[in-house]
C-alpha cells in the first residue's frame, strides 16, 4: 500500500470511529454550522486538558504532603507546570471554541476560512502533544538556547518553547483572519467590535513573552505584559463578549441592552485593569512609583466585577430566570459570582503595596488563583458546554424538569464547592506565611521552613487535598453529563423571544 | 417612556470605553519607556553585572523606611575579578539555567513563581549558608547534587538532581549574587543577612 492510501485508510478509520461516538452520545453534526463544528471539536480538546488539568493538580498537592512522591520522576516542578498549562491552554481553546460558534450567527454569513481553521486546530493539537510529552519526558535541558527553543523556557505560564510559541502564533493569526475576514463579509456589530479589538490586543501580547532576557527586572516586567494583561484585561473582556451573547441568546435579553453592558465593561476593565498592571511592579526592581499606581487602580479592579454582577442577576431576575438552558444559565451565574469573588475580593485583599509586602509569594497567591481562574473563566467556559451540547443534540429541551438533572446540578455544586474549599485552605496557608515566615520570620528561608512544618499549614494542606479530590468528583460527573445530558430526550428547546 | 439619555446610551459608553483605553494604554507606554530606562544593568536599581565582584548586603534604611541593598568593598566571587563582559556572560549562563531547569515552577524569583520551595531574591544572602566564607562553595556543591546535600528543614522536600554542571552551577550563583543586589522597594521585609550574624 502506498502512503497516501495508508493515510486515507487510517482517516477513514478516525472518521468511523468518530461517527460511532457520534451516534453512541446522541449528537448530530447537521444541526451545527460551519464554525460550530470547529467549536465542538475545541471544547472537546479543552475538556480533556481540564482533565488533565485536574489530575496534575492532585499529583501536585499530594507532594505537600508526601514530599517523596515520585521524586525524581515526576518532581512537582513538572506537575505543577502541567497544572498550568493545561488550565491556560483549555481556557485559550474553550475561548476560541465560542467564538468559533458564535461567529457565523454573529456575522450573519459563512466563515470565510474555515478550511485554514480547521487546519490550525490540527496543527495545534499536534503541538500542544509533542509539547506535553517533551514535558513529561526530557523535563529539563542544559542551560542554554536549545534548551529555551526545544524543551521548555521556565518562564511560569509560559513555558511553552520557542518553536511552540511561533506555532501558537500563526494559528492565532489564522484564527484572528478568519473572525475578520468573516465579520467583514457579513455584519459588524458592537459585539463584534469589541471581540475583534479584544484579540487583536490578545494576539499582540503574546509577542511580549517571547524573548530571552538576562536582566530578570526587564524580563519579569515583559512576562507580566502577557500574564496580567491577558487574565486580568483581554481574557476579561472576551469573557463580558461571551456573556452578552450568551445572555441574549439563553435569556433573549435585547441587543442594546447587551451592548450598552459590554461597552460599560470594557471602559471599567481597561480603565483599571491597564495601569492596575502596576501591582506586579512594585518588587521586581521598578521604579516606586508603582506602589501607587498599581495600588491605585487595581483597587479600582473588582468594579467592573460587581457590574457584571448587576447585569447578569439583574437581567436574568427581569425575566424571572426564564431560560432555555438551565445548566447554562446556572454556570453563567456561577460566573458572574465566581469572578467578583476571586478575581474581585481576593485580588483585592492582598493587592495594596503595605499589605502586599507580607503576602507576595506565599499561598495567598495560589487561594487567589484558584478561585479567579476557576470563577473567571472555568464556569464561563462550561456554561459554553451547555450550549454546544444542547445545539448539538438537536436543540433539545435544557430546562425544568430535564431527565438526570441531578447530574449538571451535583456537578455545578462539587465543583463550586471544591474550588472554594482549596481557596480557603490556600488561604489559611496564606496568613500563616505571612506572619511566620514573612513577619517574624523576616523572610529568611529559615523562616519559610518554619512556615511550612507549622501545623496549622499542614493541615490546610490536607484540606486542600480533600477539596481537590471534590473538585475531581465534580469534573468527572460534568464529563458524565456532558457526554450524556439531553440525550434521547424528544422535547425541542423553549423558544426565547429576545426583547427589543 | 421617554427616550434613552445620552448617560445610558450605547454611543456614550462607546466613546468612553475607546478613550479610557486608548488613554490608559498610552500612560502604560509612557511609563514603560521610564520604567525600562530607570531598570537598565548599570543603574542604581538594577546593578551592573560586574557587582558581583563586590560584598553585597540588605539593611534597613532608617531615612526611607525600608530594606535597601548595600554594594560594599571588593568581595571576589570564585576568587576570580570578572570584567563587566565576564560577569554579564556568568551571569546569562545562570539566567538561563534557571529557566532551563524550571526552577520557577518549585521557587519564587523576586517573589514570583511556585510556592513549594524558598524564595530565592535574596538566597545569596541567607543565613542558610552558615558563613560567607563557605557560602560560594556549598552554593555550587548543592547545585551539582543536592540530594545529598540536602537540608530540608523537617520538610521532607528535596530538591531534585537536575544534572547542573559545575560550570552552570557557578553562573547560578553568581545570577543569585547579581539579583540579590536589586532595589526590590524593600521586599522582603526585615530580612536578617548572614552578614549581620558574621558582625
Amino acid at each position: 500500500m502506498s502512503t497516501t492510501e495508508t493515510s486515507t485508510s487510517s482517516l477513514s478509520g478516525i472518521k468511523g470511529k468518530l461517527n460511532t461516538f457520534h451516534s453512541w452520545s446522541g449528537v448530530d453534526n447537521s444541526t451545527l454550522n460551519g464554525g460550530q463544528k470547529l467549536a465542538v471539536k475545541y471544547f472537546m480538546a479543552a475538556v480533556i486538558l481540564f482533565i488533565f488539568q485536574i489530575l496534575f493538580g492532585l499529583l501536585a498537592a499530594a507532594q505537600f504532603l508526601m514530599p517523596g512522591l515520585l521524586y525524581e520522576i515526576l518532581d512537582f516542578s513538572v506537575n505543577r507546570m502541567v497544572h498550568i498549562n493545561a488550565m491556560i491552554l483549555w481556557m485559550l481553546f474553550g475561548f476560541m471554541g465560542c467564538t468559533y460558534w458564535l461567529l457565523e450567527d454573529e456575522s450573519g454569513t459563512e466563515i470565510v476560512g474555515l478550511k485554514y481553521g480547521v487546519l490550525g486546530y490540527w496543527v495545534l493539537m499536534a503541538a500542544v502533544t509533542v509539547v506535553v510529552l517533551v514535558y513529561l519526558l526530557v523535563q529539563t535541558g542544559a542551560g542554554n538556547d536549545t534548551t529555551l527553543w526545544l524543551i521548555n523556557e521556565g518562564r511560569e505560564y509560559i513555558e511553552a518553547p520557542r518553536w511552540a510559541d511561533i506555532g501558537i502564533v500563526i494559528v492565532v493569526l489564522i484564527f484572528f483572519f478568519n473572525v475578520v475576514m468573516t465579520f467583514s463579509k457579513g455584519k459588524w456589530s458592537g459585539i463584534a467590535g469589541v471581540l475583534t479589538l479584544d484579540l487583536v490586543a490578545l494576539a499582540g501580547l503574546y509577542l511580549a513573552g517571547m524573548f530571552y532576557m538576562t536582566n530578570i527586572t526587564h524580563e519579569q516586567f515583559w512576562w507580566w505584559w502577557v500574564i496580567h494583561l491577558w487574565v486580568e484585561a483581554t481574557w476579561e473582556v472576551l469573557v463580558g463578549v461571551i456573556m452578552a451573547w450568551s445572555l441574549m441568546t439563553i435569556l433573549g435579553v435585547s441587543r442594546k441592552i447587551v451592548t450598552t453592558w459590554l461597552y460599560i465593561e470594557v471602559a471599567l476593565m481597561f480603565g483599571s485593569g491597564i495601569l492596575g498592571l502596576g501591582h506586579h511592579y512594585f518588587w521586581i526592581g521598578t521604579p516606586e512609583y508603582w506602589l501607587t499606581i498599581g495600588g491605585f487602580f487595581s483597587a479600582l479592579e473588582p468594579i467592573p466585577l460587581v457590574a457584571m454582577v448587576v447585569h447578569a442577576v439583574y437581567d436574568s431576575g427581569e425575566r424571572s430566570f426564564k431560560n432555555m438552558n438551565h445548566p447554562a444559565m446556572a454556570w453563567l451565574i456561577a460566573h458572574a459570582f465566581g469572578n467578583f469573588f476571586g478575581a474581585g475580593v481576593w485580588g483585592f485583599m492582598h493587592t495594596l503595596p503595605q499589605i502586599n509586602l507580607y503576602t507576595h509569594g506565599t499561598q495567598w497567591s495560589a487561594s487567589h488563583g484558584h478561585l479567579a481562574f476557576f470563577g473567571a473563566y472555568a464556569t464561563i467556559n462550561i456554561a459554553f458546554f451547555y450550549i454546544a451540547i444542547q445545539h448539538w443534540r438537536g436543540n433539545v429541551w435544557m430546562g425544568g424538569g430535564s431527565q438526570n438533572a441531578w447530574r449538571w446540578k451535583w456537578a455545578l455544586g462539587l465543583l463550586n464547592m471544591g474550588v472554594l474549599g482549596m481557596t480557603i485552605a490556600l488561604l489559611i496557608a496564606g496568613y500563616e506565611q505571612s506572619f511566620i515566615e514573612r513577619a517574624i520570620g523576616g523572610s529568611t528561608w529559615a523562616g519559610y521552613f518554619a512556615a511550612q512544618t507549622h501545623p496549622s499549614f499542614i493541615s490546610a494542606m490536607q484540606w486542600r487535598m480533600f477539596f481537590g479530590w471534590m473538585t475531581a468528583a465534580g469534573l468527572g460527573l460534568l464529563v458524565w453529563d456532558l457526554l450524556t445530558v439531553g440525550k434521547g430526550e424528544t422535547r425541542k428547546a423553549e423558544v426565547i423571544t429576545q426583547r427589543d | 417612556m421617554s427616550e434613552t439619555p445620552r448617560w445610558a446610551s450605547e454611543s456614550f459608553w462607546k466613546k468612553v470605553a475607546i478613550w479610557v483605553t486608548a488613554g490608559s494604554f498610552l500612560i502604560l507606554v509612557i511609563l514603560t519607556f521610564d520604567t525600562l530606562s530607570q531598570t537598565t544593568a548599570g543603574g542604581e536599581r538594577v546593578r551592573a553585572y560586574s557587582v558581583i565582584n563586590q560584598n553585597i548586603d540588605y539593611q534597613m534604611d532608617e531615612k526611607l523606611h525600608k530594606f535597601m541593598p548595600i554594594i560594599g568593598e571588593e568581595e571576589l566571587l570564585f576568587g576570580k575579578k570578572y570584567t563587566e563582559e565576564q560577569a554579564e556572560a556568568l551571569v546569562t549562563l545562570g539566567k538561563k539555567t534557571t529557566q532551563a531547569k524550571n526552577c520557577m515552577n518549585c521557587h519564587t524569583l523576586l517573589g514570583n513563581g511556585a510556592y513549594y520551595a524558598p524564595d530565592l531574591t535574596k538566597a545569596w544572602l541567607d543565613q542558610g549558608w552558615l558563613s560567607t566564607d563557605l557560602r560560594e562553595d556549598q552554593m555550587v556543591r548543592f547545585l551539582m547534587d543536592p540530594e545529598k546535600n540536602a537540608r530540608t528543614f523537617g520538610t521532607g522536600r528535596k530538591m531534585p538532581n537536575l544534572d547542573i554542571t559545575e560550570e552552570e552551577a557557578k553562573g547560578v550563583v553568581a545570577f543569585l549574587k547579581w539579583m540579590s543586589a536589586i532595589d526590590t522597594n524593600g521586599f522582603p521585609y526585615n530580612f536578617t543577612t548572614i552578614e549581620a550574624e558574621v558582625e
